[in-house]
């Protein structure tokens, strides 16, 4: 286990070590005091466990690392992201695993609006509540919310799924409840599992997603 | 018996036919008319302006005897590996799925034989176009189609679009008919749907967030490639300085001559401003910022030729960009296949449905036939010829102004044909010391 400070270290030579570690190295990273693009590209399976809040772009674009956040996350955490996971112990702000495209991310309070803006493929759990238009254009991947969703959840969603256990305040276009079957129940169950959690209740989650009548150009849709 | 004299039939000014035409257009199918390319109107432009060349008060230099240099580095300002580039003339982001694979080969083969860059587009970087590019750059858009930090890391430079001059403020739409397999993977998205681009980035909103997302891109490629910001025509001067601001090691200004794949007409005939008053705001902004030639600007929108390279520069551009010529060069709107356009309800010269997938040259289509039409290493030598030819031009005429160096020719070896060019362009009409506002 490796031990990164802030209070000795820059940015600039956190990254680096991080981006230019072993396979299967540990990292502590001490005060961050809400750095930004804090374990930004990494491309290493490496575990690092940051000890306090981070600013922007945590984990920006991450790749095949494993980081735990024991705090809260400004915006953009994880955005782009390609695999790996991202655990974070508080809240999130905005754009949390904006157009992931893989991996996972756990946040255990809650997520600010635009969650899973664009997401390609990534799955993320939010034990709290997320914030407006939550999923928004969401292509490919999982939304797990335990808690309540704010407005306009799931906008002009494509192919993602969003699950929720709470109150919805309004869907977004295109946006629709549909069917929970078994096959749904078993993803969710999965999708925890990968994200270390279990619940023994999941009939009370409900799952939406698109309704497709936005796919194609019509201009009845351009009046919405 | 005397006969009655009649007047001619008068047509509206108004109402065109052009115009006409469109509105029965509009009227039978309740949709706006979507279309590729840039703006059409007759705008205030670069042929508004004159060079005055040399006299007794100013020494030309021999025409091809004595050395012009046309060399320009981009993206010096904070990153370790900036573009060198042989010649100020850049290929514009056109992304795989707008273009044809075969179109975006022959784009990397013609800019990389004379040593410039070439730009991707929505949708990520394919093998090819990294193959075929030696300096490639590659945008950061608001979709994040395909984005890929495998790729951000073997690009040459980064382009955080903010906005293109066809379409200041607007998203784009790949119709489904372009979305084939390939395409569709690329995008993770079903094969056959509009595709939608939206019209801002997922992950942060003004300069300050932009400013910090530089500082993401830079960690992740360690501050090694530039970051380049293009933002559209429409407010230049605040815009520039904003995006300087930044942290940008090159500024991108693309007018409303610059082309799009596909959107609305009416966005790209009615929102934002010309290239050519695009260019003396940007430069004031990075004049009084103490960063002009320190972050470099990209002029681009509508650039044809050497002349129009000359007066970007002169006006205080460090480079420019070209997207609609070089498709142009390629083979875009091409005589040759005339009876192809007819069929398609157009004629050569004014096909701009590069939505549709249906283009006759094989250049902004997927279909397989079609894009077979374009040989993408012909396409290569008529691009590097085309970007020689106006490399010669932009020195021809430097020569004559008596500047050893493109990026020495200056605003006071221009003067303007109209009122309004001379009060956009900030130099004086043509035969009078007067400059519109100044």
């Amino acid at each position: 286990m490796h031990t990164l400070d802030f209070k000795k270290l820059s940015l600039r030579e956190i990254n680096k070590t991080l981006q230019g570690s072993d396979n299967n190295s540990s990292f502590t990273i001490k005060n961050p005091k809400g750095s930004h693009a804090l374990a930004a590209g990494i491309n290493k399976k490496i575990d690092v466990k940051v000890l306090g809040s981070v600013g922007y772009y945590c984990a920006g674009m991450n790749k095949k690392s494993s980081i735990k956040i024991e705090g809260s996350a400004g915006p953009g955490l994880g955005e782009n992201m390609m695999s790996g996971n991202i655990h974070v112990t508080g809240d999130v702000s905005q754009y949390a695993g904006a157009s992931g495209h893989g991996g996972n991310i756990l946040v255990e309070g809650n997520a600010s609006s635009r969650c899973g803006i664009s997401m390609k493929g990534i799955d993320i759990v939010i034990k709290g509540n997320v914030g407006h238009m939550s999923a928004f254009m969401a292509q490919k991947g999982t939304l797990v919310i335990f808690g309540d969703a704010g407005h306009a959840l799931g906008d002009s969603i494509y192919e993602a799924n969003i699950y929720i256990a709470g109150k919805v305040s309004s869907l977004g276009a295109d946006c629709v409840e549909k069917k929970m079957t078994k096959k749904h129940i078993i993803n969710l169950k999965n999708i925890l599992s990968n994200a270390n959690l279990t619940d023994d209740n999941l009939g009370r989650f409900k799952r939406f997603g698109s309704s497709r009548s936005l796919y194609n150009f019509k201009v009845d849709n351009a009046k919405i | 018996m005397k006969k009655k004299s009649v007047t001619h039939p008068r047509t509206s000014y108004t109402f065109d036919a052009y115009t006409n035409s469109e509105i029965r257009r509009a009227a039978e199918t309740g949709i706006y008319d979507i279309r590729g390319g840039g703006s059409k109107r007759n705008l205030p432009n670069f042929d508004d302006l004159l060079f005055l060349g040399a006299s007794i008060s100013r020494y030309p230099l021999e025409g091809y005897r004595e050395s012009c240099n046309t060399k320009v580095t981009l993206g010096d300002r904070f990153s370790s590996n900036p573009l060198n580039l042989e010649i100020p003339i850049t290929i514009a982001g056109m992304s795989f799925g707008a273009l044809s694979a075969q179109a975006k080969e022959a784009l990397g083969r013609g800019a990389s034989s004379v040593g410039t860059s070439t730009t991707t587009g929505d949708g990520g970087m394919t093998k090819e176009e990294r193959g075929h590019s030696k300096q490639l750059v590659y945008q950061l858009l608001p979709s994040r189609y395909g984005m890929n930090p495998d790729d951000l890391r073997k690009a040459d430079a980064i382009e955080i679009v903010v906005g293109q001059g066809a379409k200041p403020g607007g998203g784009g739409m790949l119709l489904g008919q372009k979305i084939n397999d390939r395409v569709a993977e690329m995008r993770t998205l079903p094969k056959g749907i509009d595709q939608r681009s939206p019209c801002r980035h997922p992950d942060w909103t003004g300069p300050d967030d932009m400013e910090i997302k530089i500082l993401e891109l830079r960690e992740i490629t360690g501050w090694r490639v530039p970051i380049f910001v293009k933002v559209a025509g429409s407010r230049p001067y605040y815009d520039v300085a904003l995006a300087a601001k930044s942290g940008a090691d090159v500024v991108v200004v693309d007018g409303m001559q610059g082309g799009t794949a596909a959107t609305q007409e009416v966005f790209i005939e009615n929102v934002g401003i010309p290239t050519l008053a695009c260019v003396r705001p940007a430069v004031k902004a990075l004049q009084e910022l103490g960063l002009h030639r320190k972050v470099q600007l990209i002029i681009s929108g509508g650039i044809r030729n050497g002349a129009d390279v000359a007066k970007a520069l002169a006006l205080g551009a460090d480079a420019v960009s070209i997207g609609s010529a070089a498709l142009i060069a390629l083979g875009d709107n091409d005589p040759r296949y005339q009876k192809d356009y007819e069929k398609l309800g157009t004629t050569a010269g004014a096909f701009d449905d590069w939505h549709e997938g249906l283009d006759p040259a094989g250049i902004t289509t997927q279909d397989k036939k079609l894009s077979k039409r374009l040989d993408p290493k012909l396409g290569g030598r008529r691009l590097a010829n085309y970007l020689n030819v106006m490399t010669m031009e932009a020195q021809t005429i430097a020569r004559a102004c008596g500047k050893n160096d493109l990026r020495n020719l200056e605003p006071e070896d221009l003067c303007a044909l109209t009122v309004e060019s001379a009060a956009m362009a900030g130099v004086p009409l043509a035969g009078t010391n007067w400059i519109p506002g100044a």
